[in-house]
This record gives C-alpha cells, structure tokens and sequence, in this order.
C-alpha cells in the first residue's frame, strides 16, 4: 500500500513539475509581436489556400464593427489544423486591412508547437483571462473560441454542433469590458478528418488535464497517419468547403439589462449560433464537398 | 497583373460618365463588390475617396481608393492608399452618337513574392468575370426603359 502511495505521490508530483516546465516556456503575450507587413505577405498563400483548397466562403463582415474593441466568437473545428481560423483570418485581414489590430486566443500548447511561434505575428497570444482583458482594452479586435479544445476535437458525428461545454467566460469577458459580441458561425472544419473520438477518459487517465491543460487526448482518422491520436503533430486536412457567416453584433447590456443574467444570455448567444450552423448545414448537399 | 474588359453600350457617353464617376452608385451595377462606399462628402473628382471591396475568391479584396484622374466624360482612374495595391481606369469612347465602347481595367499586385504571383496569376480570371458581369450590369442599367424614356 505504502509503495502505491508513494508511486502515485511521484505521479501527482512528475505532473505538476511537467505543468510549471510547461507553463514557464509559454511565450509572454506580447502585441507588439504582431506584424502587419508579415501579415500582408502571408495573404495571397491564404488566400490560395482558402480559395482554391477550402473553396471557403466569408459571409457578412460588414456586421463587425468598423472601428473601436470588438469580441468575436467562433464555434471551433478542424483539430489541431483550425481551417476555420486560416479563412477568417485571411477574411477579416482582406475586409480590414492589415493595420486594423485583430488578436486571436489560442491554446498554449498550439504556441508551443515547432513551427506555429509565426501564429504569434499573426496576433495570436496565449489564451487567458488576463491577455482577453488587456487586448480588448487596448481596443484591438479579439477572436475567442470558448468551445476550445473540446470542441475542436468533437466527433465528426457532431459537426453541426455548436458546443462551448458550458464555459461562460466570454460574456463576462465582453460586460466587464463593455464591448459588442460578435458571433462568428463556420461549417466544415470537421469534415477535414474523420474524428472519432474526443478520447477524454484517455486524457484523465495520463493526467493531461493537470499536465498540459488538455481535457480530451482526441483519435481520428486523418491524412497521412490513419489512426491519429492527439494531432500533436496536426494532419493533413481534406479539402473541405468552408463556410464562415458572421452574425448581427450583441449589446449584452442593451440585450439584457445592466446585470445580465448570464446562464440566459448563454443560451441566447449559443442558440442564435446552433440555428445559424442549422442553416449552413442545410446548404451542404455533401461532406467535405460542401 | 492587369485585367481589362470592354462593351459597347447604346447610350450617349455623358450618361455613361455620370454613373461611373460617382461613387455613390456603384453598389447600383458593380458585381460581388461587398462593399463600394463614398469615404467623405466628396463622391466625384479629382481627391475623392472610395472603400471597396471586391469578393474575389474567399477573399473581400480592396481597400481605400482615391479618384486620381477625371477627365469628363471619356477618363476616370484610381489609386489604393490602402490594402492590395491597385489602380483602376474606366476609358469611355464614342463610336457614333448613342453608341459608346466602354473598358473597365483593373491593376494590382499581390505581396509575398512566388505566392503572389501565383495569387495574381489565379485570381486573373476571377477579377475578369467580375468586370465582365460588372459592365453588362451597367449596361443593363443604362439601357433600361427606365433610362431611355
């Protein structure tokens, strides 16, 4: 017994040293890391990208704000690969400018990643509530996906699904900063591979939660693995379409008062973008052929 | 990578000249233009400002341009200040009273070297199909019962 406990006393402490090791190289978010001039010459490779490989369409950027902090949120597909962000990105850069300043969240292990710490010019820092707080504030455009990890990894079955898992951080996000909510509706990402399986239980099991703030370990079917288990290393995506629509900008406070419930405005927002994806999943005659 | 259209509308050149060199009636026949706004009070001449933003392929393409040459009716030209470089000519000429051959050009150069020649050298025809459907809206417009009455 006493040995069980001290191979498990060593586990818990292997994880949390494998954490601090983990958080330590996090890159500090720095928004001046974003380079406009880099941005603009990654443009026509996206746009190829997206154009001829997604055949993606971007409805409605006209709802987003002109000017001023604005909070976008995406329902998230595609793994680790995120076609979704790649064409909105590409989108919003076009409609924009490149000058107007546009950050995005992402995983800390997505910053990590050899050869993704260019995501960083493109505006991407470490997602947290504190970097959130300090880009609205500093009235840049921030695009967040509440759904995260775990909704990226959803099984393909579940494709048409919008599902944040509950997390609520943007709405308070968006009232403590006084900013227009923008959701941003896209299909097809999760026809990129065949996901199976969120594969949660594997991730409790190796303790990823605690280690590297993974939930799920995800396995799917996936070019040019096959059987691919945590897309650590990504995938080669299917030449899915892709279809982004932005949908009307929310007041949260003009929406729902000056103390806005937020388990009712969670179901709002989230409703408003389930029948959005309804209606772009209606419009798909076939998978990844859109 | 310079793209260019041309047709021949039935109507005189000064009715032509007066659609094309406001920037206000654009939006009336210009294809996939997401977005053709007057940015300021003045909407024609030389100095005058114009958002666009043309879909080309996944992309709104464009940015701020301004009114560079006005010669009334027959040139009109414009410059990006902003986004993708790009210069813009409409060239009307008379064939005969009523008859006017009008060409729409569209200039621009994508960054990023290798990339954006292979950029510019796909969205060439994609850029084409939008003047082509652009100037048959036009015409559709201005030859309108609406117009010739």
């Amino acid at each position: 017994m006493s040995a069980l406990a001290d191979l498990r006393a060593l586990g818990r402490h292997a994880g949390s040293w494998g954490a601090r090791q983990l958080k330590s190289r996090v890159p500090a978010p720095d928004m001046d890391e974003r380079d406009p001039d880099y941005i603009r010459d990654q443009l026509p490779g996206l746009w190829l990208l997206a154009s001829v490989y997604f055949r993606a369409q971007v409805h409605h950027l006209e709802r987003i704000p002109a000017t001023g902090p604005v909070l976008l949120v995406g329902n998230h597909s595609g793994g680790n690969m995120t076609p979704d962000t790649l064409v909105f990105t590409l989108a919003f850069s076009a409609y924009f400018g490149v000058e107007r300043r546009f950050h995005q969240l992402a995983h800390n292990l997505v910053l990590l990643a050899p050869g993704l710490g260019v995501l960083r010019k493109f505006g991407t820092i470490a997602a947290s509530p504190a970097n959130a707080h300090e880009v609205l504030s500093s009235g840049a455009v921030l695009l967040v996906y509440p759904g995260g990890d775990y909704e990226v990894h959803r099984p393909t079955s579940e494709r048409f699904k919008v599902d944040f898992d509950g997390r609520k951080g943007f709405l308070q996000l968006a009232l403590e900063e006084n900013v227009p909510l923008v959701p941003v509706v896209s299909v097809g990402g999760q026809e990129t591979a065949l996901f199976l399986s969120r594969g949660e239980g594997l991730a409790r099991f190796l303790r990823l939660d605690r280690l590297a703030r993974l939930k799920v370990l995800p396995v799917s079917l996936a070019l040019p693995w096959g059987i691919n288990v945590g897309d650590f290393l990504g995938h080669l995506p299917l030449p899915a379409k892709i279809t982004i629509d932005v949908l009307d900008a929310i007041d949260l406070r003009a929406e729902y008062g000056e103390h806005p419930d937020l388990d009712e405005a969670y179901e709002d927002v989230v409703g408003l973008m389930q029948t959005a994806l309804d209606e772009l999943a209606a419009e798909r005659r076939l998978p990844v052929i859109g | 990578m310079r793209v260019a259209q041309k047709l021949v509308i039935e109507v005189p050149r000064a009715t032509i000249w007066e659609v094309i060199s406001d920037g206000k009636r654009y939006q009336d026949f210009m294809a996939d233009a997401e977005l053709w706004d007057v940015v300021g009070d003045q909407a024609s001449g030389i100095g005058a400002r114009w958002a666009v933003r043309l879909r080309v392929g996944s992309a709104p393409v464009g940015g701020l341009v301004e009114v560079t040459e006005f010669d009334a009716p027959g040139n009109l030209a414009f410059n990006a200040i902003t986004g993708v470089a790009m210069r813009g000519r409409w060239r009307l000429r008379e064939r005969r009273p009523g008859l006017t051959e009008v060409e729409f050009r569209l200039s621009y150069q994508s960054p990023g070297g290798l990339l954006g020649l292979i950029a510019d050298q796909v969205s060439g025809p994609l850029v084409g199909r939008i003047l082509k459907r652009s100037l048959r809206n036009l015409r559709d417009l201005l030859e309108g019962p609406g117009v010739r009455a």
